[in-house]
């Protein structure tokens, strides 16, 4: 579904990705792991779209569609879904207007009727409990106030009601106490089907026991510099990056 | 400029005072005088800086001095009352108040008044001469004078001791003339103590020639009194609202206003809330919604009087093309005024490169035992939100529209009127969209 080809993507003039590829089919999950700084929000930033970072190169095709070309809203619409590291908080906007807009906005893409009333409060309250999102939280403003757990659970009930083809959950995981991080965990393994596809970017091995990965990639300099089985990330814990660093900068 | 109005006041007083209601004549020669004195304001006074009146104030505009009835029934034309909103429905046309009242309004509780100043000057003459002009007379203002000298007539209310109004009264201005025309107008609001009432006033035009009105309000807010006054304005460019609200507060008091300007050409409220008792609570207002070359001033003072009050503002613009927004927050603290509470903000956003948005708070604080702070901010929207909508599938234009719409709602939350606060959502919403937000099957406001 995803293909990406050395891909180039800077930002302020300052070139952070240098040549990434990466290929994901339906029904599968990729994690992400690197080093800070590597460039793994920048990737999940450039795909979905944000213009603070230039692509100087390389292309991305989403279901034979070129991705790079598509505003954000677009995108989203086609199947994108970035759960982000810091999700903003909008102060004003309730999350219901915001969720309500959304789910219309979809709709309207795929030449359907606004949903009714009923149905939306429906899928709401379905979706909230996928991820044990407290009420109160729901009736407030997009994530004013919200703890930084809240925020990540909230990330996860936004990708149920949108229900993307693919998902990139960037550090869903930091932040969430041990219980948070077993109900999204198993609010994402409840989203997976045959037919959509996740990237999980963490640093730490604890959330891909939960999401079990098909492929671990390491990203490093702008780069993914080793792919392995999910075995790889237990040898990460244990050694670091620094055995991979040194490989790569010899 | 003023020498015409000079030339037609000495020449015409005789009728001017024939034609008004009476307790204003008492105060006209001193009016006159004063704008004899100081003339219209201009951009070399500190206090109207913001407010270039030049122009509109030298176009030749229409007074009906004589008062000939002008030929509009508003109950025909009028449709634009907020759905569910149930209130005590009063017109001024132009400058003159609307005679035949609304049946629905003799549910009025008994000893409330409503009405024109000209009949109730001559029902309740001693009533009116108590308050009137008590806070515009002595206003070094030229607006004010101006007013004063040509004023004839205005809306009345009276709400006596611990009488509370269960739904709020609709004082409508609607402007129709079919050459410019200037309308002055004095209004009179008084709370007694224990009172509770609210007063929504929308301003609306009908036709499109060059309208001045030049209004004058005085509120008095008796001891423990609740008073909330709100103020739409939804009018055409061509349009110039000079408009004075001043307010005094007794102890243990509570005031809100709220004004909101959604549609206009060039508007100046100049607001002054004096604390005169202790324990006071004062919430003030405003929002507007400017495109075009809309100018839009707030002139607001909130006067801590006496200690132990509270008082808090915020002003919000969203101000697009070539719009121009001012705002003055001046904020008195006596020297007595002690554990004085004050707190104002001004946020603004200005989502073109020409609009301009002039902002300036005015602290004069003499006394040691307080808390006063405030805050203005001029910026654009926030480009992180907005990429955050975006991408849930949410277009820029709507998430423009969303963030816009947040950006008033503290405003509109501070509408205590619930059919009040849905209209104006909807309104905002439509105004925002870029729609022309007159209200649905209103034939009325342009
Ligand atoms: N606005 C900016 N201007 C210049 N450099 C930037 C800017 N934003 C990010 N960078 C740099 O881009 C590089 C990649 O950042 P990115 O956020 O993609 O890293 P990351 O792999 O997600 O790291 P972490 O694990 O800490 O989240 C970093 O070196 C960062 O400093
Ligand atoms: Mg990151």
């Amino acid at each position: 579904m995803l293909e990406i080809k050395k891909l180039h993507a800077s930002i302020n003039g300052k070139e952070i990705l240098k040549g990434l590829s990466l290929s994901v089919k339906p029904g599968e999950v990729h994690a992400i792991m690197g080093p800070n700084g590597a460039g793994k929000s920048t990737l999940a930033s450039v795909l979905s779209g944000n213009q603070n970072y230039e692509v100087t190169n390389g292309e991305v095709s989403f279901y034979g569609k070129d991705l790079l070309s598509l505003p954000p809203e677009d995108r989203s619409r086609e199947g994108v879904f970035l759960s982000f590291q810091y999700p903003v908080e909008i102060p004003g906007v309730s999350m219901t207007n915001f969720m309500r807009t959304a789910v219309n906005e979809h709709r309207k893409y795929k030449n359907l009727d606004p949903i009714s009333a009923s149905d939306f409060l429906k899928m709401m309250r379905e979706k909230k409990e996928l991820v044990e999102l407290d009420n109160k939280l729901a009736n407030r403003s997009v994530n004013e106030g919200f703890s930084g757990g809240e925020k990540k659970r909230n990330e996860i009930f936004q990708m149920a009601m949108l229900d993307p083809r693919l998902s990139i959950l960037d550090e869903t995981d930091s932040g969430l106490d041990i219980d948070a991080l077993r109900i999204v965990a198993s609010g994402v393994n409840k989203l997976r089907r045959s037919d959509n596809a996740t990237i999980v970017i963490t640093h730490y091995q604890r959330l891909l026991d939960y999401i079990v990965p098909d492929f671990i990639h390491v990203l490093y300099n702008g780069r993914i510099v080793k792919t392995g089985g999910k075995e790889l990330a237990l040898e990460l814990e244990e050694k670091g990056y620094d055995w991979i660093k040194k490989e790569i900068d010899g | 400029m003023e020498q015409q109005y000079i030339d037609l006041y000495k020449e015409q007083q005789a009728n001017v005072k024939m034609h008004s209601a009476s307790p204003l004549n008492d105060l006209r020669d001193g009016s006159f005088a004063l704008f004899e004195r100081i003339g219209f304001p201009t951009i070399k006074l500190e206090n109207y800086k913001y407010s270039d009146l030049k122009e509109p104030l030298s176009a030749d505009y229409g007074l009906n001095i004589n008062r000939i009835p002008i030929p509009v029934n508003p109950y025909e034309v009028f449709k634009c009352d907020v759905p569910g909103i149930k209130s005590f429905l009063y017109f001024v046309v132009n400058d003159g108040f609307y005679p035949v009242s609304d049946p629905r309004n003799n549910a009025l509780p008994e000893g409330v008044i409503v009405g024109s100043l000209k009949e109730v000057g001559k029902s309740h003459p001693d009533l009116i001469a108590r308050y009137l002009g008590k806070l515009s007379a002595k206003k070094e203002d030229g607006l004010v004078a101006f007013n004063g000298a040509f004023a004839q007539d205005g809306f009345f209310m009276y709400v006596p001791k611990n009488v509370v109004l269960d739904r709020p009264v609709q004082l409508v201005n609607i402007m129709r003339s079919d050459v410019d025309f200037m309308a002055n107008s004095h209004n009179l609001v008084i709370l007694e103590e224990g009172a509770k009432a609210q007063l929504l006033v929308c301003d609306h035009t009908v036709d499109d020639v060059k309208f001045l009105c030049n209004r004058v309000t005085e509120v008095f807010v008796g001891e423990n009194a609740t008073y909330e006054h709100y103020k739409l304005e939804n009018t055409n460019t061509k349009t110039t609202n000079l408009s004075t609200l001043l307010m005094q507060q007794l102890a243990s008091s509570t005031v809100l206003a709220n004004v909101i300007t959604l549609h206009n050409g060039i508007t100046r409220n100049t607001i002054e809330i004096a604390l005169d008792g202790q324990h006071c609570e004062t919430t003030l207002c405003g929002m507007v919604i400017g495109d075009k070359n809309q100018k839009v001033d707030n002139f607001t003072s909130i006067l801590h009087n006496q200690p132990n009050c509270n008082s808090k503002e915020l002003f919000k613009y969203v101000l697009d093309d070539m719009s121009v927004g001012g705002f003055t927050g001046k904020l008195f603290v006596a020297k007595d005024a002690q554990k004085t509470a004050a707190f104002q903000t001004n946020r603004n956003i200005l989502l073109s490169k020409m609009a301009r948005m002039n902002t300036k708070p005015q602290l004069e604080i003499y006394a040691d035992d307080v808390k006063c702070s405030h805050g203005a901010t001029v910026g654009q929207l926030d480009e992180i939100a907005k990429f955050y909508l975006q991408s849930r599938g949410i277009s820029e234009k709507e998430a423009r529209l969303l963030l816009m719409f947040a950006f008033t709602n503290d405003v509109i939350e501070n509408i205590r009127i619930e059919a009040l606060q849905d209209r104006i959502k909807l309104l905002v919403e439509k105004r925002l969209r870029g729609e022309l937000s007159k209200c649905e099957g209103c034939v009325i406001c342009q």
